[in-house]
């Protein structure tokens, strides 16, 4: 007896079906929509001094320890980057001299990193467990321990690296920057911004927080204005010189959007933030994956044709 | 069938078998150092690289190493090729041991391993989720394989008495051994359905990293990519192992049946390319390829592999002997291995400040996993009805 290549090519072909048709998926998930609830945080570059007192707010309130970027010498909290003791921090670009802030040739540039509060998160997406959720109407992406199997596919779908994971412990956790939940339902706001004494972090509603960003993109530069400081509406305020902008607002429609906003002087991708379309890689993935399996049907008529053609060769066989 | 299949017999303590053992014993004694003081006292991966080999190496790539129960029965059950049913046991042996090591890696790789059950329990389980689906698909695949096997298992237990050790020798199986056959077909249509998934899967779990994984291997064909690769990698491993066993125990090579097996390959390998270069040069990506870089370089590698095993395969007259038909398998084999490591973690760059290269310890863990699916294909061999009787080649 010959294998006919053609027979085996139509049953390759046959559960291939099962794959092929994400090629043009015909049912795309729709895209994600901000809440009219959301709630977040809009951190300007231009106004940020790079004090820290952001980094060292988030620490206290989440009672975080210490994390040394020198082991040798760990007498300071000096974090390199966001990592599994450390949800908030400052983040410098500095490019030649770095005289003249926020300017991209020899100047200096300060950046804030943090958890995005993504619209539609891969990580939320990524869970097999969901450990990570998005909170439906204030947008908040908490973490659930009791559910979390430590895969780390959140890590490897997040766009911005934000859930860090306990490497060096027994009984580790992801961790990642919760919008300050606990203080949140004590009607306090994120220690980040009710201790940042610029402004350049302010916390409020995102749709509030856009409206604020496309105004400040209005301003003439050198022109004095009114910035708000710690949150949106509230009594603190600042007067300050307008200095010049890159006229997008980051996150606006950044990966599908966030609820972190960010205005700068310097391009973003000099600050170090991704260049994401504006499509989620989480709607992409869920796109190709529903398509497939979509109700279980294609699986189902798959197993049935199996079934059928299995149980009637196995006959033959005997 | 029964009839087919002889136990070896033969030493078990061979000395590659004591070695393996001991590369085992290294590799446990590290897997107790990392459930004691964590993952990073055993490994690299860090926050940029949250996978490495034991993802990359043990659960992807050696799934689909371990797809040869799956590419038989494709042809056997669902083709109706009845004749090459003497290969089956020994490709399904392999496929119980490379699967049921790859679910043991995944508790070696995942921290929160206590929580695993909270896959299956529905108010936590993310359908939404490509792990999900992977995770889901594997462990009941791994299931339905035991039990696949079962009947090599019990014929052994029922008929070969003399070579079994003693706890098993006063069952009473026979019955058992008939009702399974009755039910049988449902576990191979099962057997079928599930790697389609979950092989397919496990290349969709790369979507979601988007722009962290090069374009090169970044694609919505993702899914369709590994599971044809994953068949054809079913196939080779079937005549690697083949060839591989025959030389190895001094016993005559299948080679008409692995000759006609081996067809396939060809065509597989054919369309995989034809794919894999059509999607490049529609999403015009072709220029990466020709950047200087590593990424790059493992680019041409993995291609060259396939178009190696294309090469060894596609003469008829290379199909009828051992040496190019074995060659063609071995290629095969590293274009679907190297393709995955490419694709999870080669490919994959989170940003500028991060790096990977597994340690020594999360090498010897992936190696000890390794040798004890080799030293376990081996005690059973020897001692089930698994591989064919030598004079029926």
């Amino acid at each position: 007896m010959e294998i006919k290549r053609r027979d085996f090519l139509k049953v390759a072909a046959a559960g291939g079906l099962l794959v092929a048709s994400n090629a043009h998926p015909a049912l795309a998930r729709d895209p994600k929509t901000r809440s009219k609830d959301a709630l977040g945080f809009l951190y300007d570059s231009t106004v940020c001094t790079g004090c820290k007192a952001c980094v060292s707010a988030c620490k206290q309130y989440n009672e975080m320890p210490q994390s040394s970027s020198s082991p040798q010498d760990p007498l300071w909290d000096n974090p390199l980057d966001t990592d599994s003791k450390t949800y908030n921090i400052i983040k410098l670009y500095k490019n030649g001299t770095g005289e003249i802030k926020d300017r991209e040739q020899d100047g200096h540039a300060y950046v804030k990193r943090q958890c995005m509060h993504c619209v539609d998160p891969a990580c939320v997406s990524a869970c097999p467990v969901s450990a990570l959720t998005k909170d439906p109407k204030n947008g908040v992406v908490s973490y659930n321990k009791s559910a979390c199997i430590g895969c780390r596919y959140c890590q490897l779908a997040c766009p911005y690296n934000i859930p860090k994971f306990e490497f060096e412990k027994t009984f580790p956790q992801i961790r990642k920057c919760q919008l300050c939940s606990h203080r949140l339902e004590k009607g306090e706001i994120p220690a980040c911004a009710e201790f940042c004494p610029t402004g350049a972090t302010v916390f409020g509603k995102v749709e509030d927080l856009l409206a604020e960003a496309r105004k400040r993109l209005q301003y003439k530069p050198g022109s004095k204005q009114v910035y708000p400081v710690e949150r949106l509406n509230g009594k603190a305020v600042a007067e300050r010189e307008v200095t010049p902008y890159i006229p997008q607002v980051y996150g606006e429609k950044e990966g599908g959007g966030t609820q972190i906003l960010y205005l700068a002087g310097v391009p973003f991708d000099k600050l170090g933030m991704p260049m994401l379309g504006e499509r989620s890689d989480a709607q992409r993935s869920e796109t190709i994956q529903h398509a497939i399996y979509k109700g279980m049907v294609a699986p189902i008529i798959f197993l049935g044709g199996l079934l059928y053609v299995v149980h009637k060769n196995t006959k033959d066989h005997k | 069938m029964s009839e087919e299949s002889r136990p070896l017999g033969g030493e078990v303590l061979t000395k590659p078998f004591k070695v393996l053992a001991g590369i085992f014993g290294f590799a446990l004694l590290l897997i107790a150092i990392r459930y004691v003081f964590g993952i990073g006292a055993v490994s690299n991966l860090n926050d940029g690289y949250p996978w490495g080999i034991w993802i990359a190496y043990d659960v992807v790539a050696g799934t689909a190493i371990a797809c040869g129960g799956y590419a038989l029965a494709l042809m056997v059950y669902v083709m109706n090729k009845g004749e090459y049913h003497a290969l089956v046991r020994p490709a399904l042996l392999a496929s119980v041991f490379g699967y049921t090591l790859a679910g043991a890696s995944i508790f070696v790789d995942i921290g929160r391993y206590w929580n695993a059950y909270k896959l299956f329990t529905p108010w936590y389980a993310n359908p939404n989720s490509i792990m999900f689906e992977v995770a889901f698909c594997v462990s009941l695949y791994i299931g339905v394989l035991w039990i696949e096997f079962m009947p090599a298992f019990l014929e052994g237990v029922s008929k070969y008495k003399e070579h079994l050790p003693e706890f098993v020798r006063n069952w009473n199986v026979e019955g058992l051994r008939k009702t399974l056959n009755k039910f049988m077909f449902v576990f191979i249509a099962v057997g079928v359905l599930l790697p389609t998934m979950h092989q397919s899967s496990l290349g969709s779990l790369m979507l979601i990293a988007g722009k962290k994984l090069s374009p090169l291997w970044q694609t919505g064909l993702l899914p369709l990519l590994f599971l044809i690769s994953a068949i054809t990698m079913g196939y080779a491993i079937v005549i690697f192992e083949g060839i591989y066993a025959a030389v190895g125990f001094k016993r005559p090579i299948e080679m008409p049946l692995l000759t006609k097996i081996s067809g396939v390959m060809p065509g597989l390998i054919g369309v995989y390319l034809a794919i894999r270069i059509i999607d490049l040069v529609v999403r015009g990506a072709v220029g990466v390829a020709f950047q200087i870089n590593i990424q790059s370089l493992m680019f041409w590698v993995e291609n060259a592999l396939y178009v190696a095993a294309l090469v060894y395969a596609a003469p008829v007259a290379n199909r009828t002997k051992p040496k190019p038909l074995f060659l063609s398998a071995f290629f095969m084999l590293m274009a679907g291995t190297v393709y995955r490591f490419n694709t999870f973690l080669v490919g994959f760059n989170p940003g500028a400040n991060w790096s990977y290269f597994p340690s020594f310890s999360e090498t010897v863990i992936t190696l000890g996993m390794i040798s004890f699916e080799i030293m376990a294909y081996l005690y059973i061999v020897k001692k089930f009805p698994v591989l064919p009787k030598a004079e029926h080649a």
